[in-house]
């Protein structure tokens, strides 16, 4: 892949995020307001003074007018992005593109999603019309192939790897507890998820990531300009998306150990951003744990453990927030909430606090003198991803 | 010489014990079990399976499809259309619906028997009745297709030596479209004006086809739904108890429309060259055909014999059975329910939706599932061919109970299922229990009826297991 990347080209320079949560009183104008405001006061910077907008929803509104209506942007182009849970991710990467390519100077990504509203539990896809053949299993059932195909290559006792994904689980109620805006902020101890009824292979609800409502954003100048807003702005080094053909669902080499697109999303990624070794190199990961099976495989996937090991570093604390790598610090999808376009800006936003000193003290990451940060968004089934890696610094090396 | 050229029955697998009607409610069901057709069942559904299991001992391709049924999946749209498309027959196979009434199933039968060219007759029903009522205890569920056809057409298994009908205007048992249950008149009077028609049938029967008496007759089924008159037909015909065809009102209940089809299969598979076969069915008045076993009969190798079918019964709950036939609803799973399949997205796609047929690259030989092309190996663009998949086996490569999907039947049990010689894909399990599914297990393809939005019944493949343990990717053989 001939991947040239934009490393060091373009700076964020301010970001918002709302709480994530069932929002019964507050519409998706109103959380589109929230974070893009929170946003403008992040970076010190008028919203005329942007010259362009990414939009991000996944499913709550239909074009660009879902966005430049309630903010009242006049005479700018405002584009509605859509690529499943990896959507808020996606508009980001479009926004530091326009601006890389020298087309802008400013943009703001804005991912928002109103899922509540639907009157059912869980998030439930907008209908496209079909044959009928297609499965119908819930994103649960998808990914709860992965623990047993897991447990069965690696040698992994069933109930030993149960253990795991409950402490991944309980690892980011542990972080979602100290952030003020996660959804779910209590603590849940990995043995008493173990208890918990399966809803979906061995999965139980607490497996599962919180839906929720919410939104986040961005603003991305050239990486020259930064400094005209931002005394600490953060750095883009690497953005990749890799999406699958769906092979998985079709060849029967494939085992559901892995996502293979993520794995290539890291690579790439690492190429731009210059990461050779990403668990000694990043500062911090915010991975898409849409549920806990996804987290274990990707430490796999993005190179954070050797292939079959990730099960022990779950066990021996590596991705706890005082571990070698903290994962997940602001608690993930798990513990933070999913509105799913607005996912992959949220993340950043951990990064945007982590590495600038200003996530809160009682979940701050240790002090390692990296500079590195890592965002991981997804979206699909396992043997059918789009997958994003972004890699953000606060160093200005080029 | 015209005859059967090939037959096979169906019996859904699930069977409700008669005796948990009474547990229940105190009075009545009865002894013995009823076969079910399961929550992704309907007579089309069943009806496929019959013919194609009885197209798979056959390699005779029929000229018409005639299905029969009281029970349709829909009214005006031809359901014999679903069933032509998912044994992939040609275009110019006619296929039709006929009947409604009980009486057109064996109609049906001896009218292909009487005609020309080679015609599938396939008969399926479901019966319903209120609970405690004598019909949802002595009836069943299930299917039979015969291929009838001349000896140019292919060796003849039994041939039709004549029968004859008796009409009669009777309101004896009735039922208005739509309805939950059959009516009758008292049973008695049902046996007083079937059992005269049944001895005149059944003796223009024997004269037609030069049969001396019942004497000459080696294996006899006489059925309808009046258990009196069937009695008193019997009586009537002088049968000797030697003869009789076991009515299968035990083990699978009594199925109606299909049920002197199913009886036919069911007395071709034990019969021996020479043997004669007499059906006779009282609905409305009487039909009666009489058959002679050939030469052929010999080499007669059922896909699935019924008596194994009837063996492999799995076992249902009273409740679950209740809720299965909308007699008691129960809460169903608080998510949306799936939008209906959109027919021009499904005409485009009937090969895979009813055939069951994906493709294969023919650098890679990759099996695509469902039909693409570009090849996933090597992106080769349309140069694919063909891959009918719905005779082939697989193997479960991993699998997930979900308990939180919409199911008209929850749990949903979900298999990636790699099959025998290539191709993988994800597909609903039936016919299962959620305990006893396991990577490597093994599995068959089966038409069944996902659900039902605005009224569109939406039709497709599950997988269910392969009981006996077979393997090989050859027709499943006496492991339905």
């Amino acid at each position: 892949m001939s991947s040239h990347g934009i490393t060091d080209r373009v700076a964020v320079i301010g970001m918002g995020c709302t709480p994530f949560a069932e929002h019964w009183d507050a519409s998706l104008d109103d959380l589109i307001i929230d974070a893009a405001h929170s946003a403008y006061r992040s970076a010190g910077i008028a919203q005329d003074e942007v010259d362009a907008f990414w939009f991000g929803t996944s499913q709550s509104a239909a074009s660009g007018l879902g966005m430049a209506g309630p903010l009242k942007i006049e005479g700018k182009p405002v584009t509605r992005v859509e690529n499943y849970c990896a959507t808020g991710s996606e508009a980001l990467r479009q926004a530091c593109y326009a601006v890389a390519s020298g087309a802008y100077d400013t943009a703001m990504a804005l991912g928002a999603e109103k899922v509540k509203d639907g009157g059912y539990q869980g998030l439930n896809a907008f209908p496209i019309p079909t044959d009928g053949t297609q499965r119908t299993l819930t994103a649960a059932a998808m990914f709860s192939l992965m623990l047993p195909a897991y447990a069965d290559r690696y040698g992994v006792d069933r109930d030993e790897l149960r253990y795991v994904a409950a402490r991944i689980a309980s690892k980011n109620h542990h972080n979602g507890a100290r952030n003020p805006l996660a959804q779910f902020r209590r603590e849940m101890p990995a043995e008493r998820i173990c208890e918990m009824p399966a809803v979906a292979g061995m999965l139980s609800v607490f497996d599962c990531a919180g839906v929720a409502d919410g939104a986040a954003a961005a603003i991305v100048c050239r990486a020259e300009d930064a400094h005209r807003w931002c005394a600490d702005p953060l750095y883009v080094k690497g953005l990749s998306v890799v999406t699958g053909t769906g092979a998985g669902s079709l060849d029967p080499d494939y085992d559901y150990t892995t996502m293979p697109e993520c794995a290539q999303a890291a690579a790439d990624a690492y190429t731009q951003a210059g990461v050779t070794d990403p668990r000694s190199q990043l500062a911090l990961a915010e991975v898409h744990d849409c549920f806990t099976p996804t987290e274990l495989v990707l430490m796999e996937d993005l190179g954070f453990s050797e292939r079959g090991a990730a099960w022990r570093d779950v066990l021996d604390g590596v991705f706890d927030l005082d571990g070698d790598l903290p994962v997940n610090t602001d608690g993930g999808l798990k513990s933070f909430g999913h509105p799913v376009g607005a996912s992959g800006l949220r993340m950043l936003y951990e990064v945007w606090l982590q590495l600038r000193g200003e996530a809160p003290v009682d979940r701050r990451i240790p002090e390692t003198g990296r500079t590195l940060g890592l965002t991981h968004n997804l979206g699909g089934y396992p043997g059918e991803i789009v997958s994003f890696v972004g890699v953000f610094g606060t160093k200005k090396e080029r | 010489m015209r005859g059967v050229i090939s037959a096979a029955g169906y019996v859904p697998y699930q069977r409700l014990d008669r005796s948990a009607i009474a547990d229940f409610f105190g009075t009545g069901g009865g002894t013995g079990t009823r076969a079910v057709a399961s929550y992704d069942e309907d007579t089309t559904t069943m009806g496929q399976a019959a013919a194609d299991l009885a197209l798979r001992s056959s390699d005779i391709e029929p000229e018409a499809l005639w299905f029969v049924t009281s029970a349709p999946a829909y009214l005006e749209k031809t359901n014999a259309a679903a069933i032509h498309a998912a044994l992939r027959l040609d275009a110019a196979v006619e296929a039709l619906d006929l009947g409604g009434a009980v009486r057109s199933g064996i109609g049906a039968l001896r009218a292909a028997l009487g005609g020309k060219g080679r015609t599938l007759v396939v008969a399926a029903d479901t019966r319903d009745g209120l609970p405690t009522g004598a019909d949802e205890a002595s009836a069943g569920d299930g299917a039979a297709a015969v291929l009838v056809g001349d000896d140019s057409d292919g060796p003849v298994l039994a041939e039709y030596l004549g029968g004859a009908s008796r009409t009669l205007e009777v309101t004896e048992r009735w039922r208005i479209p739509g309805g939950a249950r059959s009516r009758t008149w008292e049973e008695r009077f049902g046996a007083h004006v079937l059992g005269p028609a049944a001895a005149e049938a059944w003796q223009a029967a024997l004269a037609g086809s030069g049969i001396d008496g019942a004497a000459g007759i080696d294996r006899l089924a006489v059925t309808g739904l009046n258990s009196r008159a069937v009695a008193t037909a019997l009586k009537a015909i002088g049968a000797n108890a030697g003869s009789l065809v076991d009515p299968l009102i035990n083990t699978v209940g009594n199925t109606a429309t299909a049920h002197p089809a199913l009886l036919l299969c069911s007395a071709l598979e034990h019969a021996a060259p020479g043997e004669t076969i007499a059906v006779v069915a009282l609905a409305d008045g009487v039909e009666a055909i009489i058959l002679r076993a050939t030469e052929a009969i010999a080499d007669h190798r059922p896909a699935a014999p019924i008596a194994g079918q009837i063996a492999q019964g799995g076992s249902l709950s009273y409740g679950r059975f209740l809720a299965w036939r909308n007699m008691v609803t129960v809460e169903p799973p608080n998510r949306p329910a799936p939008a209906r399949p959109s027919s021009s997205a499904a005409n485009r796609r009937t090969d895979w939706k009813y055939g069951f047929t994906g493709s294969r690259d023919r650098s890679s030989e990759m099996v695509h599932l469902p039909p693409a092309r570009v090849s996933q190996r090597g992106g080769a663009a349309d140069e694919m061919d063909p891959a009918p998949m719905a005779h082939t086996s697989g193997t479960v490569a991993s699998f997930t109970v979900d308990r939180l999907a919409y199911s008209p039947s929850p749990p949903t049990v979900f298999a990636v299922v790699d099959f025998d010689g290539g191709g993988r894909v994800p597909l609903e399990l039936t016919d299962v229990d959620a305990d006893e599914v396991h990577v490597g297990m093994r599995v068959v393809p089966t038409f069944r009826r996902l659900y039902t939005a605005d009224d569109i019944h939406n039709y497709f493949w599950k997988a269910r297991p392969l009981r006996d343990g077979a393997s090989g990717s050859a027709p499943p053989g006496d492991s339905l």
